[in-house]
């Protein structure tokens, strides 16, 4: 069963109509042809309507969609040589976060991201990707190895946020978050983060900190689930489609706020219509910013990594006290 | 400048306020938010804050906290005219932050500079959960970031008491940026060797603590404070259980080894000496 978008229903239902025509052309002698065009026509201008004036919570809805691509897709279509390894050598493997080597390009990379299930039982496994602090220092455990044999890492990020449990805070999520925001900040070999879903907060953050972030073009990055802000500003989680709008979480907000490098565009109607092609598009965006990076000695790279850190925010800083 | 400030606060104790309003009765008397019992709010400020009956640590503003640990005149303050803007245009923003200036007498939720702590050298920068629960924007971010920078070259260690209710849900990804753009610069003083000693307050939540509050050198907690990523209300919505009442409280960290020492308020000025001793 495909899962159905709200504002997508006018066009589902329109397509349903021009499929009742047709399958009535067929099973009679009425010739419909006439009608079906007009309808086709139509159908044309309403997608491209819809499809093009995407609202932020629309965007929401396209980042959750059931079908969405994770990061295992997207590592199985645009690296070779993948081979996943496990734990972070303190508690435990948590299978919210993937990560391993592989080739991109014939380069070897370290590749890290978060992972969803597509059902509920592979959520379950997933813990609907949102990591314990032991997700964090595996991914950590891993970026330092990457770090030691001088490979580039990717990451994906794709999560609500990381886990709000009594476990994961006995465990120090705050400090798992926190220690791979500053060791990211040191390491000596290119990083790069895209943010395939949902980018949720801090435990999104904890696999963001790159020397490029770009974003898919319906994924978000918020400080905040919409559900979560409406709840704090007018007490109402179904008020989440205007705080949808007011935390400015599409990747044309984060690219305007200079937060994000590149927005990469998704197929008509998002990325799980077309997986292939959306992966093309990620390959595209990809090799350009490896390639920009590989060529930065790693002093450099980390004086920019600092400064871009640190033109991040809008201030007002009057001249005179 | 301490001056100014008490000056400062003297005008404000007269006027009613909001706040006083809903936590403790306005005037002479201040309630214990431990036990409950009334007090000469004289008796309690010259106190640290700290119930002289139960050992309740009670809220401090940054200015209070400057001046409970730092030499007498050695304080400097850094960037104190930075201002947030409203980058989202998020409604009803520019006017919170105009009355909580008002309500605290300071610009922003945490105030830096560099002083002398018995005769040693450090950088602090300390929060104040008075203004916007000490969440953090991007001046918030800027500041700190600018503290831990300033502290990196001059060689000196920085000292930073956290309160906060996490980022700033108005600046968006902006206050989320901050988190790194923080915890970078922490990299940086330690990658130069700089001592960094944090200090977590009541509360010490969300973005704060999953950034530069948990990436000290010694990570310190005073005593009942609140610390914790997520909130107990998600939690318990989450995972349907009740949370024990000692859930997320400095000692609940120090039993399972999030930090290295919890360190009431009256002791704090002798210890931090004596670590910034130990670093000379
Ligand atoms: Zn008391």
């Amino acid at each position: 069963m495909k899962q159905v978008l709200e504002f997508e229903k006018p066009i589902i239902e329109l397509r349903e109509k021009i499929d009742e025509l047709k399958k009535i052309t067929v099973d009679s002698d009425f010739d419909l042809s006439k009608e079906i065009n007009t309808l086709e026509q139509r159908l044309e201008k309403l997608e491209g309507d819809i499809y093009g004036n995407l609202k932020p919570w629309d965007r929401v809805q396209i980042a959750r969609h059931t079908d969405r691509p994770t990061t295992l897709d997207y590592i199985e279509n645009l690296f070779t040589d993948f081979i996943e390894f496990h734990g972070d050598r303190l508690f435990g493997d948590d299978e919210s976060i993937v990560s391993g080597i592989a080739k991109y390009e014939g380069q070897p990379i370290t590749v890290i991201g978060h992972q969803r299930g597509k059902n509920t039982k592979e959520n379950i496994r997933r813990n609907f990707g949102s990591p314990h602090p032991e997700g964090y220092r595996k991914a950590l455990r891993h970026m330092k190895q990457a770090n030691k044999f001088n490979r580039p890492i990717v990451t994906f990020i794709d999560t609500k946020g990381a886990y709000p449990g009594k476990a994961a805070e006995e465990r120090g999520q705050s400090e798992a978050i926190a220690r791979n925001l500053m060791e990211m900040a040191g390491f000596n070999v290119p990083m790069i983060s895209i943010v395939i879903g949902e980018g949720g907060s801090g435990g999104a953050l904890a696999l963001g900190v790159s020397d490029h972030i770009h974003m898919l073009e319906n994924s978000t990055y918020s400080v905040i689930s919409p559900e979560g802000a409406a709840a704090l500003l007018w007490k109402d989680s179904k008020q989440a489609q205007k705080a949808a709008e007011s935390l400015k979480i599409t990747s044309y907000d984060l690219k305007e706020l200079k937060v994000i490098d590149e927005i990469i565009p998704e197929p008509r109607g998002g990325a799980h219509r077309d997986v292939l092609l959306q992966s093309q598009f990620m390959d595209k965006v990809l090799k350009e910013s490896l390639k920009q990076l590989n060529e930065i000695k790693t002093e450099e790279l980390l004086e920019k990594r600092w400064e871009k850190y640190k033109q991040i925010g809008d201030i007002n800083e009057p001249s005179s006290l | 400048m301490l001056k100014d400030f008490f000056s400062k606060k003297k005008k404000y104790a007269s006027i009613p306020r909001e706040e006083a309003k809903q936590d403790v009765p306005e005037g002479l008397m201040q309630k214990c938010q431990g036990c409950q019992k009334i007090f000469y709010r004289k008796e309690m400020a010259k106190n640290l804050n700290v119930c002289p009956e139960c050992g309740h640590h009670h809220q401090m503003s940054a200015y209070d906290r400057i001046e409970s640990l730092l030499d007498y005149g050695s304080f400097i303050e850094w960037d104190k005219h930075l201002l947030s803007n409203n980058p989202l245009a998020f409604p009803d923003y520019e006017k919170k932050l105009e009355k909580d200036i008002e309500k605290t007498g300071i610009n922003e939720a945490v105030v830096t500079g560099k002083g002398k702590v018995n005769g040693l050298d450090t950088a602090i920068a300390v929060m104040d959960s008075r203004f916007r629960m000490g969440s953090m924007g991007s001046v918030v971010g800027e500041k700190v970031a600018r503290a831990i920078e300033n502290a990196r070259i001059e060689s000196m260690p920085i000292i930073i008491f956290t309160a906060s209710g996490g980022a700033r849900m108005q600046e968006g990804a902006l206050s989320l940026m901050q988190m790194s753009k923080t915890s970078v610069a922490i990299q940086r003083l330690h990658n130069a060797g700089g001592l960094f000693i944090s200090v977590m307050t009541n509360p010490t939540t969300g973005g704060v603590s999953a950034s530069f509050a948990s990436l000290g050198d010694y990570n310190f907690a005073e005593p009942g404070a609140l610390i914790g990523f997520a909130g107990r209300r998600i939690i318990e919505q989450t995972i349907r259980e009740k949370l024990p009442e000692d859930f997320q409280t400095a000692e609940f960290q120090l039993k399972h080894g999030q930090i290295d020492k919890v360190i009431p308020r009256h002791d704090m000025k002798r210890i931090l000496t004596t670590i910034l001793d130990i670093h000379q």
